[in-house]
């Protein structure tokens, strides 16, 4: 044993710097939004396949995470399901002398999940954002029975968290009473089981929940989120999905990025509940 | 002089190396106990040098200083206003671990005295193994039971309207806090020499009377330490209340309403902030002022072991 160890050691110690340096240099990193890792992870997969020797790693996080994954360099390309902010294009410019460069590749409707068994069918947005904010606690006041309403969202490290929040808020803050949830899939198994829950995410996800038929203004006619009005635009939430570089993809990453964009990556979307940008 | 057996005769070059890994060995076994303490300095210095931007930088403050952690009762720190009052979290803090202690300190110490006063031996031996196989539950894994199963009988149990409560956190945390609790309390009472109780036994005192008013007291600097201890374990917990507790940053009195921690915070925000933005400092604030308070309790543990060590072997 005292002879086989050090043997051992210097062993462990020369495959690991040998796999690493196998590593270093020739895969991709992409890091960010919970919303689109599914997507983007089949994307990796499709890419690996029709591409030997090219290495796709994927992570989720949240699209925060992937922004500050990108300006702190520890990323080569971020997937976000909401676009930069100006201080997060200040920290890329501070650092890095470029604004970043963004490609939408995929578009999402943004769904409003209630169980299955609750009466309310429709919400306007104004109703929507007085529900979040905490103006309105019951369910009665927008159609339903008399029960409180429970609030389910996001953490806000989420694109999704941010989207809602600058679209259908208008920039106001989440009640207080707002529980956070750390992704989708917990956000619609939350709603499933609370019989006066609400909540919001990808359109992707949502299984044992009813989404909800949402109306721009209280005169628009309520549209239910479905690949015909994400694709036309008539559902009101939508949002584009987006890859973020910090300069024009160039090598590997380009290579990614145009298959990504071409009519094969673009397929994949729909397979995954979301919809091609081309 | 050669009354042993001859002991091999080495050569001076030989010895010389013998004393050589001698000195090699010591000083290799003097790195690994110094690397334990720069690790720790590491920890220490990191945290609080990139808490600091709070206390001093003026950009900082402008958005996240000492007075906006009081000036307002919501926290809401991603937004185009962003809010910074700690008061949500600190009362969810302490919701959580005043109901966690509340359930865990009666049954850990009252198992302790049923294991070291009233148990016949057997029992003992099924008892303790028992509950440190529960300490060896990972925390993730008591949060996930807590999140799908125990969220459901509290909620079925108590017709809370939220699932996911400071009750829950409270209770699941009790359990992730109950086996320190119970081995430091016992490993106490246990140490107290027989020679109390028999004493007090010999003096006409019943088996509980000896347990409640000799040797508890007796044991009493131990058992405050076991529950300081678990304490320190409660505040700092992480993964329990980021699962079963709700994450709402809410003011209330009612422990059916969601909550969120300084810890949960921290673990669930840390990974969205950019490098040096103030939400990064605040929560690094936030990271120092747990290590503060662990720290403090920690040392108070700490010294009342001393005393119980003092007590039972001057009396």
């Amino acid at each position: 044993m005292k002879r086989i160890l050090p043997f051992v050691m210097s062993l462990a110690l020369a495959v690991s710097l040998g796999a690493s340096a196998a590593r270093a240099g020739r895969g991709i990193t992409i890091k960010g939004s919970d919303t689109m890792v599914i997507m983007v992870q089949r994307w990796a997969e499709a890419y690996m396949g029709s591409h030997p020797g090219a290495i796709v790693q994927v992570t989720g996080g949240g699209s925060g995470t992937g922004i500050a994954a990108l300006i702190n360099g520890t990323t080569d390309i971020c997937m976000a399901s909401r676009p930069m902010k100006e201080d997060e294009k200040r920290k890329l410019r501070d650092r890095y002398q470029t604004m970043g460069v963004e490609t939408s590749v995929a578009k999402d409707g943004l769904s409003v999940y209630v169980r299955e068994q609750n009466p309310v069918k429709e919400l306007s947005i104004p109703q929507l954002r007085d529900i979040y904010t905490g103006s309105v606690r019951n369910w009665k006041q927008v159609g339903g029975s008399d029960a409180p309403i429970t609030l389910y969202g996001r953490e806000n490290s989420s694109g999704t968290y941010v989207y809602f929040k600058d679209n259908v808020l208008l920039g106001k803050d989440y009640a207080a009473s707002c529980q956070t949830l750390p992704g989708t899939a917990a956000v619609v198994n939350a709603v499933a089981k609370d019989p006066n829950g609400i909540g919001y995410g990808g359109a992707a996800y949502a299984r044992g929940v009813r989404e909800v038929a949402v109306r721009k203004d209280a005169k628009a006619p309520a549209i239910a989120p479905s690949p015909e009005s994400v694709k036309d635009g008539s559902y009101p939430i939508t949002r584009y999905l987006f890859l973020y570089t910090r300069v024009r993809p160039a090598g590997d990453v380009k290579k990614f990025v145009d298959w990504v964009l071409s009519p094969e990556g673009q397929a994949l979307t729909t397979k995954v509940g979301y919809f091609p940008v081309r | 002089m050669a009354s042993g057996p001859r002991r091999p005769v080495r050569s001076a070059r030989s010895l010389a190396m013998l004393r050589a890994r001698e000195v090699a060995i010591t000083w290799m076994l003097r790195i690994c106990a110094f690397s334990a303490i720069a690790g720790l300095l590491l920890i220490i210095v990191f945290v609080f040098r990139e808490a600091l931007p709070v206390l001093l930088d003026p950009e900082t403050q402008k958005e996240a200083g000492l007075r906006h952690f009081f000036a307002t009762t919501m926290w809401q720190p991603v937004g185009d206003v962003p809010k910074y009052g700690l008061a949500p979290l600190f009362l969810g803090t302490l919701k959580v671990v005043i109901s966690a202690m509340a359930f865990a300190v009666p049954i850990g110490v009252g198992a302790a005295v049923f294991s070291s006063e009233f148990s016949p031996p057997r029992l003992r031996e099924l008892l303790k193994p028992a509950i440190e196989v529960l300490a060896g539950i990972p925390s993730v894994v008591l949060g996930f039971f807590a999140l799908i199963v125990m969220a459901s009988w509290v909620q079925a149990a108590t017709g809370a309207t939220s699932r996911l409560n400071a009750l829950n956190a409270g209770a699941a945390l009790a359990l992730g806090v109950l086996p320190t609790i119970f081995t430091v309390s016992e490993d106490a009472l246990r140490a107290v020499p027989r020679s109390f109780r028999e004493a007090s036994l010999a003096l006409g005192a019943s088996p509980w009377q000896t347990a409640w008013h000799v040797t508890l007291p007796a044991a009493g600097a131990g058992v405050a330490a076991g529950v300081l201890l678990g304490l320190a374990r409660a505040v700092g917990e992480t993964m329990i209340v980021l699962m079963a507790s709700g994450n709402a940053a809410m003011i209330s009195g009612s422990l059916f309403d969601s909550v969120r921690t300084f810890s949960a915070s921290i673990a669930a925000e840390l990974a969205e902030v950019v490098f040096g933005s103030p939400h990064y400092s605040t929560l690094f604030f936030l990271g120092a002022l747990l290590f503060l308070v662990t720290f403090v309790i920690n040392v108070g543990a700490g010294l009342f072991v001393e005393r119980l060590r003092r007590r039972l072997s001057g009396a």
